[in-house]
C-alpha cells in the first residue's frame, strides 16, 4: 500500500516536471500552429503614446494576417502572435526585456521597440544571440553604422527628416532670384540620439547649399521652455527655422512661438501629428512643414491592406480614437508584413535562413516599398513632407505625390 | 556665445524681453519654492515630490480647461484638490516618516514622486499639454518684445497668493502655531500646540501652493507627467540659496533663477539653461559651506 502511494507521488512529480517543461517552451519560437514574435514596447513612461501606436500597428497586422489565412511555412498554415513587455520607456529596461524574451521565453523572432534610443539598447542584445529583428520605430542614422547583421528597419532614416525642407527652401530662394547661400537657418534640436541625428542630416544639407546657421540650440530632455532661444530667433529673423524634439519639442515650440509671435518664412518641425499641434493650437500651427514616413493619400499598395487609404480606413475602424492615423502605427504594421513575407520565402524557422530572407526582402506594401540596404535600413521608400494648411495635413513634397501646392512664405492663422 | 552677447549689445531692447520672461517664470518658481521652504523649515521634510505636485495641479487645470472651464477658474479647484491630497498623503505616509532620520523622508517622498509621475501618466496620458487661456499677446518695441497677457495675469495671481499666505502666517492662529512649531517643536508642544495637526496643515498647505503654481505653469508653459523633477530641482535651488523662514529671500532667489535661466538660454544656448540651474546649486552649496565654516570658527 505504502509503495503504491510512493509510486503515485513519483508519477505526480514526473507529470508536473513534464508540465513545467511544456510551460517553459510554451512561448518558444513556434508553439503548435502559432508563430510567436516578441517585442519590448513603451506602454508606460514618456514614449507611451507612440509606444501604444506601435503596438496597435503590430496588433492590426497580426489580426489581418491571421484572418487572411495566416503564414504558410512548409505547406502548413501558422497563426501569428506577439508577446509584449512594457519597457517603461527606459533603454536599460528594454535591453533587460530583450534578454528575457530571448533567454527565458525562447522568442526567436523580434519586433522593434519605439524610439531610436530603445532600439539602440535592444539591438546589441538581438545581435549577441543572432536573433533577427524587424524594427519600425528607430530612425536614427547611427543605428545603421554599427554593422548590425540581424536588424532590419522598414522606415526612412533620420537624416532625411528635414532634408527636403532645406532643399525646398533653396528652391524657393532660387525662384525668387536669390542665392540659396544667403539663407539664414535657425535650428533648435533636442539633446537625444534621434534629434541629434536629424540635426546632423540638416547640417550636411545646409553645408551643401552653403547656407548660414545663425542659431544652433539644443534643448535638454526635461526642459519645457525655449523662450530665450525664440527671443534670439525673433532678433535674427532667420529664413528657415528647423525644430525637432519629439512631441515635447513640437508642443513647446508651437506654444511659445504663438505666445511670443515668433515666425519664419519657412518652418520645418518633426512630430507635429503626435505632438497634436493642430488640435492644441489651431491656426498657430498653420504653415508648418512636417516630415512624415507615410501619408494616407500616397499611392502605395500592397497585398494585405490594399492602398494607403484602405489602411487608413481599416485602422480607424479598429481604433476609432484616431482622427489622423499616426505613421508610427502604419510602419509597425509594415514590420509584421515584412516578417510574414520572410517566413514564407525562407519556408523555414531557422534564424539564419530567416535573416537571409529578410535581407533579400523586396516587396510592396501600403506603407511603401521595402528593400533593405546591407546596413539594414529601407532604401526604397522616400520621406514625405506635409504642410499644415487650414488645420489639414497636405503633402507638398516630393512633387510626385503632392496633394497641394506649398504655401510660401508661411502664413499663420488664428 | 560672443555673437549672442553682441546681439544683446546691438539690440538692448532684447534685455527687456529676457527680464520680463525671467520675472514671469521666476514668480511661479518662487511660489513652489516657498511651499518647499515651509515644509522643510517646519517639518524638516525635504519634499522630493514637490515638482510632481506642481504638475498634478497643472493637470487638474488642463482637464478642466478641456472640459470648457476657463483655466483661471482651475486655480481654486487645483488649490482645494491639492490641499485635500496633501492632507491624505500626510496621514498615509508623511506622519510615519517625520520623526525618522532625514534619509527615510527623502526616500519616502522620492518614491511618492515616482508613483505620482507614473499615475499621472496612466490617468492623463503622456502627451505634452497646455491650458489655453485664450488671452492675446501684446507687442512692444516694433514686435521685438512680446508680452503674453496670461503671463502678466499669472504674475499678479502669484503675487496675490503670496500676499495671502504671508498675511495668514502672520495673523492667523494656525499661522502663529506653524511659526512656533518651526522655531521649537518641543516648546510649542509644551505650550499646548498640537504639533501633529500643525504638520498636517503645513504639508497640505504646501501641496495647495504647489497646485496653484502648477495651474499657473500649465497656462504659461507646457506640462507632461514627467516634467516634475525639473520643478523640484528649481525649488531646491531656490530654497537652498534663500534659506527657509525667509520669504523675501525666496522671492528674490525665484526671480534671480528666472533671470539666470533666460540669460543662460540666450547667451550660452538652451542646452545650458538647466545646467545653469544645477551649476548655481553647486555654487550656492559651496558658498554656504564656507560661510558655515567661518561661523563655526567664530563660535569656537
Amino acid at each position: 500500500m505504502k509503495q503504491t502511494f510512493t509510486f503515485k507521488r513519483v508519477g505526480c512529480i514526473a507529470a508536473s516536471a513534464v508540465a513545467l517543461a511544456f510551460a517553459a517552451t510554451s512561448h518558444a519560437k513556434v508553439d503548435g500552429d502559432t508563430i510567436i514574435l516578441g517585442a519590448a514596447i513603451s506602454l508606460t513612461g514618456k514614449y507611451s503614446s507612440n509606444g501604444v501606436n506601435a503596438k496597435n500597428g503590430y496588433d492590426l497586422a497580426v489580426k489581418r494576417i491571421n484572418e487572411m489565412g495566416g503564414v504558410k511555412v512548409g505547406g502548413k498554415s501558422y497563426k501569428l502572435s506577439v508577446v509584449y513587455y512594457d519597457d517603461e520607456s527606459t533603454p536599460a529596461r528594454g535591453a533587460q526585456l530583450a534578454e528575457r524574451l530571448i533567454q527565458q521565453d525562447g522568442v526567436k523572432f523580434m519586433l522593434g521597440p519605439y524610439s531610436s534610443g530603445l532600439t539602440k539598447a535592444i539591438a546589441p542584445v538581438t545581435e549577441k544571440y543572432k536573433i533577427p529583428m524587424v524594427e519600425a520605430e528607430g530612425a536614427s542614422r547611427s543605428l545603421f553604422t554599427q554593422g548590425y547583421r540581424y536588424m532590419f528597419a522598414v522606415l526612412s532614416t533620420s537624416e532625411q527628416y528635414l532634408g527636403s525642407a532645406i532643399d525646398l527652401k533653396a528652391e524657393m530662394f532660387e525662384k525668387m532670384g536669390k542665392k540659396p547661400s544667403d539663407v539664414k537657418v535657425a535650428m533648435v534640436f533636442e539633446n537625444d540620439p534621434f534629434s541629434l541625428d536629424v540635426r546632423a542630416g540638416c547640417v550636411e544639407d545646409i553645408k551643401r547649399h552653403g547656407m548660414k546657421i545663425v542659431v544652433d540650440d539644443k534643448m535638454p530632455r526635461d526642459l519645457n521652455d525655449i523662450s530665450a532661444t525664440l527671443t534670439k530667433v525673433k532678433a535674427l529673423k532667420p529664413d528657415l527655422l528647423l525644430i525637432s524634439g519629439h512631441e515635447k519639442g513640437a508642443t513647446t515650440a508651437t506654444r511659445q512661438m504663438k505666445d511670443m509671435k515668433v515666425s519664419a518664412p519657412m518652418i520645418g518641425i518633426t512630430h507635429c501629428e503626435s505632438g497634436k499641434v493642430v488640435e492644441q493650437f489651431g491656426g498657430a500651427a498653420d504653415g508648418f512643414l512636417c516630415p512624415t514616413q507615410w501619408d494616407e493619400t500616397l499611392t502605395y499598395k500592397g497585398q494585405y491592406f490594399g492602398t494607403a487609404a484602405d489602411y487608413d480606413k481599416a485602422a480607424k475602424a479598429a481604433y476609432p480614437q484616431y482622427k489622423v492615423v499616426p505613421y508610427q502605427m502604419a510602419q509597425a504594421t509594415a514590420a509584421v508584413l515584412v516578417w510574414k513575407d520572410a517566413f514564407e520565402r525562407a519556408n523555414d524557422f531557422d534564424t539564419e535562413k530567416l535573416r537571409d530572407a529578410l535581407a533579400a526582402t523586396d516587396m510592396e506594401t501600403f506603407y511603401g516599398k521595402v528593400k533593405f540596404s546591407t546596413a539594414g535600413n529601407n532604401v526604397a521608400k522616400p520621406m514625405v513632407l506635409r504642410q499644415i494648411q487650414g488645420g489639414k495635413y497636405k503633402v507638398v513634397a516630393p512633387t510626385k505625390w503632392a496633394s497641394a501646392p506649398l504655401i510660401y512664405p508661411r502664413k499663420a492663422g488664428n | 556665445m560672443l555673437d549672442n552677447l553682441s546681439l544683446l549689445a546691438q539690440a538692448p531692447v532684447l534685455n527687456i524681453q529676457l527680464l520680463l520672461d525671467g520675472l514671469f517664470i521666476g514668480a511661479t518658481f518662487a511660489l513652489a519654492a516657498y511651499g518647499l521652504a515651509l515644509v522643510w523649515g517646519v517639518m524638516n521634510v525635504k519634499n522630493l515630490c514637490q515638482g510632481d505636485m506642481v504638475i498634478l495641479g497643472g493637470f487638474i487645470t488642463v482637464t478642466l480647461a478641456h472640459n470648457g472651464i476657463h483655466p483661471i477658474f482651475g486655480l481654486p479647484v487645483a488649490i482645494v484638490a491639492l490641499f485635500v491630497y496633501g492632507w491624505i498623503v500626510y496621514r498615509l505616509i508623511i506622519c510615519r516618516v517625520i520623526e525618522r532620520d532625514l534619509f527615510t523622508s527623502l526616500l519616502a517622498t522620492f518614491g511618492l514622486a515616482i508613483v505620482m509621475a507614473q499615475s499621472m501618466n496612466l490617468i492623463f496620458g503622456p502627451e505634452v499639454t497646455t491650458a489655453d487661456s485664450g488671452f492675446e499677446t501684446r507687442t512692444l518695441f516694433d514686435g521685438l518684445v512680446t508680452v503674453a497677457e496670461i503671463k502678466v495675469v499669472s504674475l499678479l495671481l502669484a503675487a496675490t497668493l503670496a500676499t495671502i499666505v504671508i498675511v495668514f502666517m502672520k495673523r492667523s492662529r494656525m499661522g502663529q502655531a506653524i511659526r512656533a512649531t518651526a522655531q521649537d517643536a518641543r516648546a510649542a508642544r509644551v505650550m499646548g500646540i498640537d504639533t501633529d495637526r500643525v504638520y498636517q496643515f503645513t504639508y497640505a498647505l504646501n501641496a495647495a501652493i504647489c497646485g496653484a503654481a502648477g495651474c499657473l505653469i500649465s497656462m504659461i508653459w507646457t506640462i507632461q507627467p514627467f516634467f516634475g523633477i525639473t520643478h523640484s530641482i528649481r525649488a531646491f535651488v531656490i530654497v537652498t540659496a534663500a534659506g527657509f523662514g525667509n520669504l523675501f529671500g525666496v522671492i528674490l532667489a525665484g526671480f534671480g533663477l528666472g533671470f539666470a535661466e533666460q540669460y543662460s538660454g540666450f547667451v550660452l544656448g538652451a542646452q545650458f539653461q538647466q545646467a545653469t540651474v544645477v551649476g548655481l546649486l553647486v555654487i550656492v552649496l559651496v558658498v554656504r559651506q564656507i560661510q558655515q565654516a567661518r561661523h563655526r570658527r567664530a563660535v569656537i
